[in-house]
């Protein structure tokens, strides 16, 4: 046991697995919560060393199994990991954009034992979402899609991120939802990390966008109630409208794990950013990242903390928020999550919704999520 | 009494060693389940009707009396809560 793990309340399994395949992806959403500088990261792992991962994750007791991205379809071995997946008991979770998926796929898929595709739509109608895609064919492929995976009887989840530009439709949104016989509709207002954090401007709603959208949500939710529908609407508030942060990921190191392409292991899909090296899945065993790492235990417990977390009585119900946006916002990830109002730094928070009762920029002005943006990240960086 | 209960797509009921519990699983989320509830749901196959499961825990644990009531109530609960179907 490291030092740094002798002082830690116990250490829980990693319930929660996210397997992020690949940074390939055939669309280029602005909010994408990839890395900017991902085309950096070239070396994939391979099928061997991802059932290896797999098979450690499981014996450790990880129930819940994300296949994500990028967009994971591009992997010509997903079949073989969703089988794996299905003997060893996970519940599995394919993450997709539609794009690359055919109805031959979500049979094979079906047939090997995934349990749900979650489908992302970027808009109700096909030019505002294709334009957000930066894809001109992505709209009319997501219908088709949503349609083959109702109908092969995957529980039906549709996701939504919500920003500027398309909190508008939310009523569309729905109601394309209920046409599609969606089971559960995420609702997820943009967070900003990756390459929203660099969007930001362009894509954070005002508050009284917020507030209509929500209004609506819940309008809706009574009328679907009352007509015995058995949708479930999920509608995520923006950290950046809140007074005190999101207890995030339950913890760090507490319930998530999650592994890059590269096989660098995460304790979130956010924290490669945080300057702490974390370990990768090609040196070490699971068991021995998820316990024993520095990396791991780096923001477990409580005794890192600064003021004003250090005294604060909610520190055991949100461990300071979030610590990527500390980062992101401060310089210091260290620093409490200045969502909070007790932050010192809240007045980041503040400037940002300020800057957002005023933003007029339109889509053309955000910066694609792309291989040749990317690569000006880091040559920049 | 005589309704089937049922799981509905995208639910797994299934034994956690590392959790010690039964739980049950659905699009990325996942509830623990207590002792009574994994006992019934485990009774749970899609063909004994809520009159057959109350009689097999009645056998099993003839010392907690009359389970009607509970059995119907937990699942009437795990209807409303769409984990099951009950036909």
């Amino acid at each position: 046991m490291t030092p740094a793990a002798r002082n830690q309340p116990t250490i829980g399994p990693p319930l929660w697995l996210l397997a992020e395949l690949t940074y390939r992806c055939p669309l280029q959403c602005p909010y994408c919560s990839n890395p900017l500088d991902y085309a950096q990261q070239e070396q994939e792992l391979t099928t061997e060393q991802w059932l290896r991962v797999l098979r450690q994750g499981r014996e450790m007791g990880a129930a819940q199994l994300g296949f994500s991205g990028g967009e994971p379809l591009v992997r010509q071995d997903l079949p073989d990991l969703i089988a794996e997946a299905r003997q060893l008991g996970y519940y599995s979770n394919l993450i997709t954009s539609g794009l690359g998926l055919t109805e031959a796929k979500v049979a094979q898929f079906r047939d090997a034992g995934l349990d749900h595709i979650q489908v992302s739509f970027q808009a109700s109608d096909p030019e505002l979402n294709n334009a957000v895609a930066g894809s001109r064919k992505a709209f009319e492929q997501k219908l088709a899609m949503a349609r083959a995976v109702k109908a092969a009887g995957y529980p039906m989840v549709l996701n939504f991120v919500i920003h500027r530009h398309n909190i508008h439709q939310m009523p569309d949104i729905i109601d394309l939802c209920r046409r599609l016989e969606a089971d559960y509709v995420e609702l997820a207002t943009c967070q900003y990390y990756g390459w929203a954090f660099h969007n930001r401007e362009g894509l954070m709603p005002s508050r009284q966008q917020l507030a209509t959208a929500e209004q609506q949500v819940n309008e809706q939710r009574q009328r679907l109630a009352a007509a015995g529908s058995a949708i479930k609407l999920i509608f995520v508030t923006p950290d950046y409208y809140e007074e005190r942060p999101k207890a995030c990921m339950n913890g760090w190191g507490s319930l998530f794990l999650t592994v890059a392409p590269d096989g660098t292991a995460l304790p979130c899909h956010s924290a490669r950013l945080l300057p702490i090296d974390f370990p990768n899945v090609r040196d070490e065993s699971l068991r021995q990242i998820w316990y024993d790492s520095p990396g791991f235990n780096h923001y477990r417990g409580d005794s890192w903390m600064p003021e004003p977390c250090r005294s604060c009585d909610e520190k055991g119900k949100d461990f300071g928020g979030c610590r990527c946006q500390a980062y992101l916002l401060t310089g210091n990830a260290d620093n409490a999550d200045p969502v909070c109002d007790k932050s010192p730094h809240h007045d980041r928070i503040l400037a940002a919704r300020r800057a957002a009762d005023h933003a007029s920029a339109g889509l053309e002005s955000l910066t694609y999520r792309n291989t040749s943006n990317s690569r000006l990240f880091y040559r920049s960086g | 009494m005589d309704r089937v209960p049922k799981f509905r797509p995208g639910f797994r009921f299934q034994w956690e060693p590392a959790q010690d519990c039964y739980v049950l699983l659905y699009p990325e989320g996942m509830v623990r389940l207590n002792g009574s509830a994994g006992a019934i749901l485990a009774e749970v196959d899609g063909d004994r009707s809520v009159a057959e499961i109350v009689h097999r825990l009645e056998q099993r644990f003839p010392e907690a009396g009359s389970l009607a009531e509970d059995v119907a109530g937990f699942l009437r609960d795990a209807e409303a809560q769409h984990w099951v179907a009950l036909s």
